[in-house]
């Protein structure tokens, strides 16, 4: 990575966020507001979804209106086997994974057969359905949730993550990798022809790459990581419910991911932080406040298409 | 202290995080059974009943009423099916149909027709919130009202009744629903709290959110003036709340080990009493009943 | 068999198709013509049936005020067109859910403050309240048949709109081929806010319509909104036709399902395991169905050419 582009406005900007990712433990009980800590740790379980989205909306261009539901997949896994007694984090973490995996295996086989605005559309129908499905499982809570007694337990004493700080510090480790793998996939061949796909998928069947494979496996992998974050939340909040999965949340991450800037490495994490400030402080002003963050959506997509990272990269255009 | 608490899946997600922190929990609505059962806590309590008793003391109404054959209609989540295993628990006869929607379901065509084939001599709903406007004027609309007489939980209240009456819902006048309260309730501090609410606000008759939530309230009262006033002493508050010498909409209240309370639950019938329609006592369906499974509780 | 019961539920299937189809025609139209992803089209489901409730308290008389709630329609769907909608053309889908998004969320809030969580109702006047029998015992509720009427006769117009008239024309040609139609001096604006009018027009009849019998509340546009979306997937997008037959495809295996897979169950397993299936079931039914069509035919049953 090129270090000079620490300098640019973009670069600080970046730099600030990841600083106030590591820093927030620190900060939060100085200023008093120790929830703040709290904020954050949401914020970048959130970022892990969001980075997963990223690479198969900003750079694939599969809008997917239900990713929602890998996060609630990883949750449900440990959610599930800790009622059952599994309290390992050696079974439940790949158990999540996998069926997360699994699940948008399938789903993308039969979503990706289709192209543009049916796309979205049937990734919504196959969320709805995951999520009323399991509002109907009485046994793991149904709408009502459930509580997680102990997270994950990784049989180490040293590292157990019912200490608040372990939590935090992993969850934050566990992004930075996310960050790493979506700027290593993105760079990768394998990254290149997902993306040309988003541009002319017909011109890369001409020259002879089978896209729905490529296309297919990129979402299995985002479903994956998206998992993750579904994982770590059930750990965080010690409660999974169906809303984990409701298909407001799946717009809500669209959202994110284009605020912050779309197909690029670091936009997931502005976008989380700004959205989930944003709605933490309106909700305390009113409790309608969707009344202001509907046209605030708007405001967005009409004017700041590039996000805030394509906001300030312009600004570098001009000053460079 | 947390106090307050309608919503189950909200209960069920901040209650842990208090029992954690040594703070009593207490709820005003939400009838978690495994609070009531397997995880009942010294700090938790609740005013209010456990989601099955409800059902159950319908159960035993329909049993009474002559009723032999039920069709079941409720809500494919949580509280729903709790209402439905709390009606099956004491009903005597024969469920001949049972019907769980999805949440976002508003028509039930298909449903009511079934109803009509299956002839049953009772119908039992749980439609809370704005199911019920939607599933009572289609049960009217279907002409069912005249020949299969209609039972309730949770679906027709004091809150929810005035929208009905202004709706003009006449259909509903003479149907049955069970709870551990009626505004009616014969008692000298029922008889105050009915009164002082209607005073405050407007002529309106309490529902039974409202006694819960003056009950609650009372109860926490009870535990602090049994500390002294000291409100941070956790210990001494609870033994004033498990001790629960207050005086209780319900005439007399008494808390069972798990913190639940141990109380009657009424018919009531939905009569128009002078122009505004009201909830009225009928009968004492269970008495002094406890949540099933308190014995699950190792306090 | 109860055959009685089988015909009633055949009638309640298509009766939900119709108002599927009022809902899926517009959604069709405007993808199929202006390839606008309209996520707000629920929301003007919406509109219609508090329009309606309004007036109707107005007017004090059901059909006036319904009569009066569908050129309100209309000016409320130019509206929306020529302010936010219009901008959105260009734009590339990702943009429109957003923009479209965000317009649910505002107006579900608005309308839930204006009318609170209860809602507003319609009441039915006494002369719609009774039963219809048809040969054989089936007893269908008047206003039901009021609603199958009414939707065929919509359809049977928005046929002849589009199969025997000069806009229809330019309707089927837009569907197929936008660019052509502009190059060939259409004045494409007017056409695509008529389109979106008529749209409008069709989502708020089929929300004011239902309204006396499920009421009107916030959010209300979204459960139907998603189920029109997998009529017209199934149908085939730009396609009127494919709309109304998937919708009656949708409508009648969705209530025939509800109806019928808990008895179905019942023969394979034991009680316990039917009654948790079987609600679960007959909720999936419709999603598997578009599974299964778009395994078969990923652009619907009747794509319109060209698309």
């Amino acid at each position: 990575m090129n270090l000079q582009k620490l300098k640019t406005p973009l670069g600080i900007y970046n730099t600030i966020l990841v600083l106030l990712c590591i820093l927030m433990p620190v900060i939060a009980p100085i200023i008093g507001q120790e929830f703040y800590t709290d904020v954050f740790a949401r914020i970048m379980i959130v970022t892990i979804a969001a980075i997963s989205l990223n690479l198969i909306m900003g750079y694939g261009g599969m809008i997917s209106f239900g990713h929602a539901v890998f996060v609630g997949i990883g949750g449900y896994a440990v959610g599930i086997l800790a009622s059952h007694g599994i309290e390992s984090a050696y079974i439940q973490w790949p158990v999540g994974i996998l069926m997360s995996g699994f699940f948008a295996l399938i789903i993308g086989a039969i979503s990706l057969r289709t192209r543009g605005v049916y796309f979205i559309m049937i990734t919504l129908a196959f969320a709805q359905m995951i999520y009323f499905l399991s509002v109907s499982i009485e046994k793991y809570g149904s709408d009502d949730g459930l509580t997680i007694d102990a997270r994950s337990d990784f049989g180490v004493s040293f590292f157990d993550l019912n200490d608040e700080m372990t939590m935090y510090y992993t969850t934050f480790v566990l992004m930075c990798g996310c960050l790493y793998v979506s700027y290593r996939m993105i760079n990768s061949r394998f990254g290149r022809v997902v993306r040309a796909a988003k541009s002319n998928d017909e011109r890369m069947h001409t020259i002879g790459y089978p896209t729905f494979g490529y296309k297919l496996t990129a979402f299995v992998i985002a479903g994956m990581m998206c998992g993750l974050s579904g994982l770590l939340s059930a750990n965080f909040e010690d409660f999974i419910s169906p809303d984990m999965m409701f298909w407001t949340f799946s717009g809500e991450l669209i959202f994110m991911v284009v605020l912050g800037g779309m197909s690029t490495i670091m936009g997931p994490l502005g976008g989380a932080m700004i959205f989930l400030f944003l709605s933490e402080v309106l909700s305390n002003i009113t409790n309608s406040w969707h009344l202001i963050f509907g046209p605030f959506l708007i405001l967005v997509v009409l004017f700041a298409r590039g996000g805030v990272e394509g906001f300030l990269a312009k600004f570098e255009k001009r000053n460079g | 202290m947390y106090p307050g608490y309608i919503f189950s899946h909200i209960l069920g997600a901040s209650a842990p995080v208090g029992l954690k922190a040594g703070k009593i929990v207490i709820s005003a609505n939400a009838g978690h059974a495994i609070y009531a059962g397997k995880k009942c806590h010294k700090n938790f309590f609740n005013a209010a009943w456990e989601n099955s008793q409800t059902p159950m003391a319908m159960g035993e109404l329909l049993n009474r009423r002559g009723v032999k054959s039920l069709y079941v209609l409720s809500l494919n989540y949580a509280a729903g099916k709790q209402m439905v295993t709390g009606v099956e628990r004491t009903f005597k006869g024969d469920i001949i149909g049972k019907d769980l929607v999805p949440l976002n379901h508003k028509d039930w065509s298909a449903e009511l027709a079934k109803v009509k084939a299956a002839k049953p001599d009772g119908v039992f709903v749980f439609y809370p919130g704005s199911w019920g406007p939607a599933f009572f004027t289609q049960y009217g609309q279907a002409g069912l009202d005249k020949t299969i007489p209609l039972y309730n939980v949770f679906s027709i209240d004091g809150a929810n009744l005035p929208i009905f009456q202004k709706r003009k819902m006449k259909h509903l006048l003479g149907t049955f629903n069970t709870n551990f309260w009626a505004p009616d309730l014969d008692n000298a501090v029922n008889k105050r709290f009915v009164k002082d609410f209607a005073k405050h606000y407007k002529g309106q008759i309490p529902a039974h959110y409202a006694a819960q939530a003056y009950d609650s309230l009372m109860l926490i009262d009870a535990g602090v003036r049994a500390a002294g006033g000291d409100a941070k002493n956790t210990d001494a508050v609870r033994k004033g709340m498990e001790k629960a010498d207050f005086d209780s909409v319900r005439g007399r209240i008494k808390f069972g080990r798990n913190h639940f309370p141990i109380q009657n639950f009424y018919s009531r019938q939905i009569i128009n009493k002078g122009g505004k329609w009201q909830l009225s006592l009928r009968e004492t369906v269970l008495e002094d009943h406890a949540p099933v499974m308190s014995g699950e509780c190792k306090l | 068999m109860n055959y009685v019961l089988l015909a009633e539920q055949f009638f309640n299937g298509f009766q939900l198709g119709i108002i599927l189809f009022l809902v899926a025609a517009g959604l069709t139209l405007i993808f199929g013509i202006m390839d606008l992803v309209n996520l707000a089209h629920g929301t003007l489901y919406m509109f219609g049936a508090f329009f309606a409730s309004t007036f109707v308290a107005l007017t004090d008389s059901m059909v006036l005020g319904m009569i009066i709630a569908i050129p309100a329609m209309l000016a409320a769907g130019i509206l929306l067109e020529v302010t936010i909608l219009r901008t959105l053309y260009e734009r590339n889908h990702l943009d429109q859910v957003l923009a479209t998004f965000g317009m649910i969320l505002f107006f579900n809030e608005l309308f839930l403050i204006a009318w609170g969580p209860e809602g507003t109702g319609i009441n039915l006047p006494p002369y719609l309240t009774g039963m219809v029998t048809l040969p054989g015992g089936i007893a269908v509720p008047e206003y039901r048949m009021v609603i199958i009427a009414s939707g065929l006769l919509i359809a049977l117009f928005l046929y002849l709109l589009v199969s025997k008239t000069r806009i229809g024309m330019l309707i089927r040609a837009g569907a197929s081929n936008r660019e052509m139609v502009g190059a060939l001096g259409i004045n494409i604006k007017l056409l695509f806010t008529l389109v979106f009018g008529l749209g409008a027009v069709l989502a708020g009849f089929a929300g004011l319509i239902i309204t006396p019998i499920t009421q009107a509340e916030s959010g209300m546009g979204e459960s139907v909104l998603i189920l029109a979306f997998v009529v017209i997937v199934i149908g085939g997008i730009g396609s009127i036709k494919g709309a109304f037959i998937a919708a009656m495809l949708t409508g009648i295996i969705d209530t025939m399902g509800r109806s019928f897979i808990d008895v179905a169950l019942l023969q394979i397993m034991d009680t316990v395991a039917a009654e948790t299936a079987g609600p679960a079931i007959s909720s999936m039914m419709i999603y598997i169905l578009m599974a299964v069509i778009l395994a078969i035919k990923p652009s619907g049953l009747f794509p319109p050419k060209g698309a």
